[in-house]
């Protein structure tokens, strides 16, 4: 039936081209199926979609658009899907986007077990994804494998270049408030060696429950503990409710609060007033460059708002594969990601990018301070740049690499 | 009703036909999804609409042999059938240890006491290390199912866990048709009575608890192999919320229901994924308040009276 499928599309994409001028013929028969799919999962209808979700997939657009829709002379299309941040489910399409709808790449990937699901099923069925939303440093460790990038982040990034570039800049006591399971004593641990290799120095901890209602018991221990530093090693609606509390209890008038994983759009829904003075590790920001600056405003002419780190990369992570199936001169999965591993990437997201043995797209990290409302020109004009961290202090060296495929 | 075995009878043969035939028709794995679902909401139809017990955490019986079928097959390289038997063992003593806790108590407060101790369980989860936390386990091998038989194979490994539905649909149709079961019904009609005519009521309100659980546990086993990997969904409040639906969609206490609202379910979540995007949820929620609405015997309940009707017959 797969057969049949393929054939009956390629035949209705051979009539398309031979409308569309013949030209295409050269390089079709290079492209499997004669057409480039590029599969986004993502997270539409939950706690994540704003982050990546529909931007996702505009993002996305945007790369195929910058290219014409066509690689070496193929169409490429977008399909996208919702996996409702169930791993079976979004295992369940990568399955039959790979088996029956000829995809060839699938992007973003947010939500950590939905994203190694995923992953899994790439490696099994021999085709590339590339995953942009998803910060677990699995990816690239214990569960690294030849078919799946892992683009945009991980939470060795976010914490160290925090963890560092805030004690570089006078930050040099801390106290935590962690999200009590895996995630959080992990985002801590990796902060805490950032912050002993510089001189910095950690005054204590506490442990809040996941979906805490309430955290003004561990503000309170955070106040008392004297840190200048109060680092929030949680996610979600955990970072948003501790931001919100130290803001009620004016905690962070003294103190200054360092979100070890938050997003643009995080800033954009507390609003600056609570979020002032803040700081920030994020590995993209539109109002960067004149480059940032135009992909942020194309963008946001299409999503009515600004892209995040997440969204970013989708876009320069299809760029960046379209670019390594027109230098390979095919879709060929392995020939492909060869290039891909060859290649130095350099997109309105990344410069100068790599992308290692172990799968770990390296690149630039950033530290911001979120601005005061006075210091704001309008909306999404929310971070100062304190520090730019070369790609290779920010994350986890190769050489700490638990992946297997790492021959040491 | 004599004639209505015919139909059911003939119901039987349909649904294993197509069983049978489906791989070669549908996606296999999108199949042994709803397959699963199907056994789970089987499972829970048991307690609900036989026993007339309204559990809100079945998802901690699904997660816990999920969880323990993936561990013990990951890392102590035991074959995927001993796997699952270890899943559903687990989760029977489970079962048993909050069923004895549980069936004390009725209505809501059961409803609230089998949350309470589900939410328990998931935090457990979250917690404890070998189950890897928000990432889940990943990558459990599937291996071979009697040492001969390639599990790797998606057609293959279907037709394994066919049979095992069908085993744990057998079972719960024992069950329900077997004297056994009358008192279950007897029980959800009117417990007082069934006091009165001198049963021991907790400890057939227990059984039923367990078996439902076990059989809720074997599903969930059979979904780490299937999947291979479990991650936290597998024992979530949401998939407590979702077998509930199937169960009330298919037709509360009929023998297809479940079968039916879980592949509607499913279906509506897999297929739909790619096509209506962030509508899907809302889908399912305005399914849900329609089915409440305007066929509260579910898909099957309905088609059932109108069969009847059809006939002329009066109800049952």
């Amino acid at each position: 039936m797969q057969s049949k499928l393929s054939i009956l599309i390629g035949c209705g994409l051979l009539l398309a081209n031979v409308a569309a001028g013949g030209q295409a013929k050269a390089g079709a028969g290079k492209i499997s199926d004669g057409i480039v799919k590029v599969g986004v999962i993502t997270d539409l209808s939950g706690l994540y979609s704003d982050l990546s979700g529909q931007g996702s997939i505009i993002a996305a657009q945007m790369a195929v658009n910058e290219f014409g829709g066509k690689v070496l002379g193929a169409p490429i299309q977008i399909v996208s899907a919702d996996h409702q941040n169930k791993a079976d489910i979004a295992a369940n399409k990568a399955r039959q986007w790979f088996d029956t709808q000829q995809v060839d790449v699938i992007v973003d990937g947010v939500n950590s077990a939905a994203g190694l699901a995923v992953s899994k099923v790439a490696n099994e069925k021999h085709r590339i994804f590339i995953d942009s939303g998803a910060g677990s440093t699995r990816f690239t460790n214990e569960d690294c494998n030849p078919y799946t990038i892992h683009y945009a982040y991980d939470t060795y990034a976010t914490g160290s270049v925090t963890g560092k570039a805030v004690v570089q800049h006078g930050g040099t006591t801390w106290f935590f408030i962690t999200a009590d399971y895996a995630f959080g004593k992990s985002l801590q641990q990796d902060t805490t060696t950032a912050i002993n290799g510089v001189g910095g120095k950690v005054l204590g901890s506490v442990l809040a429950p996941l979906n805490a209602p309430d955290f003004s018991s561990y503000l309170l221990q955070a106040q008392g503990s004297g840190a200048k530093v109060i680092g929030l090693a949680n996610a979600g609606g955990d970072t948003i409710n501790s931001i919100k509390a130290a803001s009620e209890f004016g905690i962070n008038k003294k103190q200054t609060l360092a979100g070890l994983l938050v997003f643009i759009t995080d800033i954009h829904a507390l609003g600056l007033q609570v979020t002032q003075g803040m700081y920030v590790a994020d590995g993209f920001y539109w109002d960067l460059n004149d480059a940032t600056r135009k992909f942020g405003k194309a963008f946001m002419a299409k999503a009515n708002k600004m892209p995040t780190m997440v969204q970013a990369a989708v876009y320069s992570s299809t760029l960046e594969y379209l670019r390594a199936v027109q230098a390979a001169g095919t879709d060929d999965a392995d020939t492909v990601m060869r290039k891909l591993k060859e290649m130095t990437l350099n997109d309105a997201f990344v410069k100068n990018g790599k992308i290692r043995a172990d799968g770990r797209m390296v690149h630039d990290f950033y530290l911001f301070q979120v601005k005061s409302p006075g210091e704001s020109k309008g909306d999404w004009d929310f971070y100062k740049l304190v520090a730019t961290v070369p790609g290779d202090q920010a994350f986890q060296p190769l050489s700490a690499s638990r992946c297997p495929m790492i021959k040491k | 009703m004599p004639n209505l075995s015919k139909v059911r009878l003939a119901g039987y043969g349909a649904l294993l036909a197509a069983g049978l035939v489906a791989p070669f028709v549908a996606y296999p794995i999108f199949l042994m999804h709803a397959l699963c679902f199907a056994l789970f909401a089987c499972a829970f139809n048991l307690l609900l609409g036989y026993t007339g017990l309204l559990s809100f955490g079945h998802a901690a019986f699904f997660g816990t042999a999920a969880y323990v079928t993936g561990h013990v097959v990951k890392t102590m390289a035991v074959p995927p059938g001993l796997g699952v038997l270890a899943g559903t063992a687990a989760a029977t003593a489970v079962g048993f240890v909050f069923g004895s806790l549980v069936i004390r108590r009725q209505g809501i407060y059961f409803a609230m006491i089998t949350l309470a101790l589900a939410q328990l369980m998931y935090f457990f989860f979250l917690q404890t290390s070998f189950t890897g936390g928000e990432d889940g386990i990943q990558g459990i091998p599937r291996g071979h199912f009697l040492w001969m038989v390639n599990l790797a194979d998606d057609r293959k490994l279907y037709y394994v866990v066919l049979a095992t539905f069908l085993f744990g649909f057998v079972v719960i149709h024992r069950t329900i048709h077997s004297p056994f079961g009358q008192v279950l019904k007897a029980i959800r009609e009117n417990e007082p009575r069934a006091v009165s005519l001198g049963y021991d009521v907790n400890k057939y309100k227990l059984l039923a608890f367990v078996i439902s659980a076990g059989l809720s546990g074997l599903a969930g086993a059979m979904y780490a192999i299937v999947f291979t990997f479990v991650t936290l969904t597998s024992s979530d409040w949401h998939t407590s919320g979702e077998v509930v639906l199937m169960t009330l969609l298919g037709g509360l206490g009929t023998v297809f229901g479940p079968i039916v609202g879980a592949f509607a379910v499913v279906t509506l979540q897999t297929q739909l994924a790619d096509k209506v995007g962030s509508l899907v949820t809302v889908i399912m929620g305005a399914m849900f308040i329609g089915c409440v609405l305007l066929f509260r015997r579910g898909i099957v309940g309905e088609a059932v009276g109108l069969y009847n009707r059809v006939l002329g017959r009066r109800p049952y």
